[in-house]
């Protein structure tokens, strides 16, 4: 990890490139964030990748109801020669969730983006195959938002053999 | 040293294999031929014969679905050895099994292949639900999963997270007493179980003072979308 101070040199270098792109740096428990503008994710993932970032470790998304904007979609980069890792977060809301595609830089992250649409909604602008991957291509809504009913079934026990569904049917 | 003689029981062993020998050999007549047909020939139906060698003789899908695929290939170690009823033979195409079991969580997407694999199974078929999630959807219920009893005929509910080898073992079992025709276990009776084997209406899911919410939404009613 970078440190504190680190973090804030490497969002300051990033600043200078692309007027605007950091919007927040946050670092806490021993964790180094970078909150970046949604339509800066290419130019500052090509900034870290060429100081050494090389590694795409995991690309998730996040819900953050009811705060806003509501949907997260973290980057965690590493660098594999001092095994050091920075996280980059871009916010987008749920009325317009979209975010520049990594794929160009790390074609690995053609699946993980994939899955971010598919749970969160998050469509990837430049993605070379924005689908569904893992509900059934038919699949209403989005259900790793906070806001989606976890849905269920009735089950029928012993607590509720008298009072469950399908007694009095 | 002196040589004891007494005479066999007539049921024991030895006099009845001398017998048998005596009866191949045309030693054997009369009353005596009589008896001996009656001790060593068993009438039966075609059906029963046919039932009891089918209960003897499953063969099981090789086909797991989660952790409690790690439990199912135990059965066949020699610790609760399956091969003692003669149900060790996985085949690895439903063409050539008579049983499936379903072996952990059923997602939505996933029910539609395994309705086709249980579809290609020849006739007679069975099938096992094994563990919390196939049955009930266990820990899982939420909207990813499908109860196994939606979309095919379970025949014995394996309960447990998962179950072990000896439950699996015990349901199947059940499941031979069942193919060898003995009574059914009547749980539907027992428990007045009606509606537990079809998807339920709209008006049912909302005027419902159901424990738990329904995973079949009407179109357009979902939220998040």
């Amino acid at each position: 990890m970078p440190d504190a101070t680190g973090l804030e040199l490497i969002a300051h270098e990033l600043r200078e490139a692309n007027d605007g792109s950091i919007l927040q740096t946050e670092f806490r428990r021993g964790r180094a964030v970078l909150e970046i503008a949604p339509e800066h994710v290419p130019a500052v993932l090509q900034q870290l990748h060429d100081k050494g970032y090389t590694f795409l470790a995991s690309l998730h998304g996040v819900d953050y109801y009811p705060d806003e904007p509501r949907l997260g979609v973290l980057y965690e980069l590493m660098d594999m020669r001092e095994v050091d890792r920075i996280s980059v977060k871009a916010r987008v809301s749920t009325e317009d969730p979209r975010v520049p595609t990594a794929t160009g830089l790390f074609p690995g992250a053609n699946f993980p983006e994939r899955e971010v649409y598919d749970m969160f909604g998050v469509v990837f602008d430049g993605h070379p195959d924005m689908r569904r991957i893992l509900m059934p291509e038919d699949f209403e809504g989005f259900p790793q938002r906070r806001d989606f009913p976890v849905g269920g079934e009735p089950v029928l026990f012993t607590y509720n053999e008298e009072t469950g569904y399908g007694k009095d049917q | 040293m002196e040589i004891k003689r007494e005479k066999l029981d007539p049921s024991d062993f030895r006099v009845r294999q001398l017998q048998a020998r005596d009866m191949l050999r045309g030693d054997l007549e009369g009353e005596e031929l009589d008896k001996f047909v009656e001790q060593s020939v068993m009438t039966t139906t075609m059906s029963k014969a046919v039932s009891w060698s089918q209960g003897n003789s499953i063969y099981p899908m090789t086909f797991g679905l989660a952790c409690c695929a790690i439990e199912m290939m135990s059965i066949v170690g020699m610790r609760v050895d399956i091969a003692r009823f003669g149900w060790e033979a996985f085949r690895a195409s439903p063409r050539q099994a008579d049983l499936l079991i379903l072996s952990g969580r059923v997602s939505v997407k996933m029910a539609p292949v395994i309705r086709r694999i249980y579809d290609q199974m020849l006739e007679p078929k069975w099938a096992i639900s094994m563990g919390a999630c196939c049955s009930s959807m266990g820990v899982f219920n939420n909207y990813a999963l499908v109860p196994s009893d939606k979309f095919m005929p379970i025949d014995v509910h394996v309960p447990g997270c998962p179950p072990r080898p000896e439950a699996l073992m015990h349901g199947i079992l059940r499941l031979r007493d069942k193919i060898q025709g003995h009574p059914p276990d009547g749980w539907r009776e027992r428990y007045d179980a009606v509606g537990t084997e079809e998807v339920l209406t709209p008006e049912q899911q909302r005027g419902s003072e159901m424990d738990a919410a329904i995973n079949v939404y009407p179109g357009g009613d979902t939220a998040g979308a």
